[in-house]
């Protein structure tokens, strides 16, 4: 049953909770605002439930594609090449001590 | 003659007759892109005193007889691919500040052909749109009409060229978004086929999905740059170890024998009645052209690509760009103590809208519990796409459709409204989820905007499309019309 035609779609009927979206954005490491979460909501709904058309297509039997060219493990040499140097690498870094990039203390 | 016009081909009999140079060509393009910059804003970066340095190189090589098809041809670059010393910010308030300590190997490639680069492209952050509109610097507008988008994300690629602002430019295709934009702005672009062209310090959007194309002013120019870029590169584990053939070889003007195919599910409910008509138009004209139509050809998992890519590309999204954590570069929110705090602000801060809302839907479609129904899932469908094209090219050469099914829309018409805009890439986006080569080339008007035709071929079948193109080309006059601006 085709359901994604241009130009019409369903509304949503289903919706994810608040706490379903707290918690994808906790996953994401998104900081979100009230609005931001109340928006998401809506919409993250709204597309999924027109998506919901993918379950019903049948896929029994047929595996999974990642990606669509014929290479597998693709492996290199182990050859000796020159880095970039550490000047240039450290010059985007936000914060930097030396050599080192800074960052916030990870345990406490 | 207007200088900034000519094709590349044209530009480089010019220049190795002499009767042109590579400082007066840079000029001409830094001079229009004063002109219409204001009105079209399709540029992030000008570099002009770099293009000048690089046309005035140039010549040297052109005077002592070194001249490759695209010395001193000024392109521009779409601005998610990497320049050393040179801004790349995808368009995003999180790499605003960002300067590459390296090249892409595209840019790489173009710079050892004695190329000339004028600027950085606008586009959707991060190449997430299909509109411009999710740049978060500005919208770039459409020369043919400037209340309507150019399309996206390489909207500000194929403004600049559809504009006259340089020869020709290079766009990234995910689902569309060098096609459509072509489409939209009457050029010729072209996404090759997934692992033809390395990704190399290409920004990661969607990785299975990704590829680099040119957008150019005609067929012979597409061939030229592809030319330029394709082929393997041991830094990009997906590129591909075929050979590279002389893609200006196969631009005959003789379609016999062709078998084209149609695949009505292309033809979608809500599609315009203007592109329909071009379309059905573009493809008898193909048919007086020699080649052999078959109207009846079905895709039918076809319907189901969308909700697939929608899953795919946003998952592939949600893990690339965990990278943006504001330690190693990039915009970085520092107001605090806490280290979760800081990384969760520098996302909310550096992130537009679009992109947050890919981001959430690609981590929901992989989460515990929703991954079977939602990420493999449309894996399966995704071979199941495949399979249909695999068997669409057993009797077919290239299949044949509209870019868009629309004409370009509004300004702030689909903004507001998620859904509509995934559905403008209906037609193209299935392409990528099969990793096949195809080509949106200017095919009408309708009421005065663009219309694009779409010419898909089996993997590496390049030729093969660009072929079909040039003889269209050549029966055609829509790629010589000019927006006035």
């Amino acid at each position: 049953m085709p359901i994604l035609r241009y130009g019409c779609y369903n509304d949503h009927t289903m919706k994810l909770s608040r706490e379903e979206v707290l918690h994808i954005a906790r996953l994401a490491r998104l900081g979100l605002t009230e609005a931001e979460v109340d928006r998401l909501r809506e919409q993250l709904s709204n597309i999924l439930e027109n998506f919901e058309a993918l379950q019903q297509v049948d896929t029994t039997d047929v595996p999974p594609t990642a990606q669509s060219i014929p290479l597998q493990n693709v492996t290199k040499d182990d050859e000796v090449a020159a880095s970039l140097p550490p000047g240039q690498i450290l010059a985007n870094a936000p914060r930097r001590d030396g050599e080192y990039f800074r960052v916030k203390a990870v345990l406490e | 003659m207007i200088i900034n016009q000519l094709t590349i081909h044209e530009a480089h009999k010019l220049l190795k007759a002499k009767q042109l140079s590579s400082v007066e060509l840079t000029r001409a393009c830094l001079e229009r892109i004063s002109q219409t910059e204001p009105k079209v804003h399709a540029l992030v970066t000008i570099t002009d005193e770099l293009a000048l340095k690089q046309a005035e190189k140039a010549d040297q090589l052109i005077a002592r007889g070194d001249a490759h098809p695209l010395t001193g041809i000024p392109a521009i670059i779409k601005d998610n691919m990497c320049t050393r010393g040179i801004p790349t910010t995808c368009s995003s308030k999180m790499l605003q500040n960002f300067i590459p300590p390296y090249d892409a190997t595209v840019v790489e490639k173009l710079n050892n052909c004695g190329a000339v680069t004028i600027g950085k492209a606008n586009m959707d952050e991060f190449a997430m749109g299909s509109s411009t509109e999710h740049s978060a610097f500005f919208t770039t507008h459409n020369p043919w009409d400037p209340s309507r988008v150019p399309g996206g994300s390489s909207g500000g690629s194929a403004v600049a060229v559809a504009a006259d602002e340089t020869i020709y430019a290079l766009g990234s295709d995910t689902g569309g978004s060098i096609r459509q934009p072509a489409g939209f702005c009457s050029v010729t672009g072209m996404k090759p086929t997934y692992g033809r062209v390395s990704r190399y310090g290409l920004v990661a959007f969607a990785s299975s999905l990704d590829q680099i194309g040119p957008l150019t002013k005609d067929i012979t120019d597409c061939a030229i740059v592809l030319n330029a870029i394709a082929g393997y590169d041991n830094r990009d584990s997906t590129s591909v170890p075929e050979p590279t053939p002389d893609y200006t070889q196969c631009l005959t003007a003789d379609l016999s024998g062709l078998a084209i195919g149609v695949p009505k599910e292309y033809f979608v409910q809500g599609m315009q009645k203007e592109v329909e008509t071009a379309m059905r138009s573009a493809i008898k004209r193909l048919e007086e052209l020699g080649a052999k139509v078959d109207w009846e050809v079905s895709l039918p998992s076809t319907t189901y690509a969308l909700a697939a890519y929608y899953i795919i590309a946003p998952s592939e999204a949600s893990a690339n760009l965990a990278r943006y954590d504001g330690v190693k570069y990039g915009f970085s929110y520092t107001d605090t103590d806490s280290m979760w705090e800081a990384l969760e602000k520098t996302r909310q801060f550096g992130f537009g809208d679009e992109v947050k809302r890919r981001i959430m839907l690609g981590t929901y479609a992989l989460s515990a519990g929703y991954y079977d129904a939602w990420y493999l899932k449309a894996q399966k469908v995704r071979t199941l796409i495949r399979r249909e094209f695999d068997q669409a090219f057993e009797k077919h050469d290239v299949l044949v459709t509209p870019t868009s099914p629309t004409v370009p829309f509004k300004i702030g018409e689909k903004l507001d409204d998620p859904l509509q805009m995934y559905l403008s890439d209906v037609c193209t986006l299935p392409i990528n989820i099969a990793g096949l080569p195809a080509i949106s080339i200017p095919a009408g008007f309708g009421d005065g905007l663009p219309i694009g035709m779409q010419i898909i071929a089996k993997p590496f079948g390049e030729e093969a499309i660009l072929k079909v193109a040039y003889a269209y080309e050549q029966a055609t006059e829509w790629h010589k019309r000019r927006a006035e601006i």
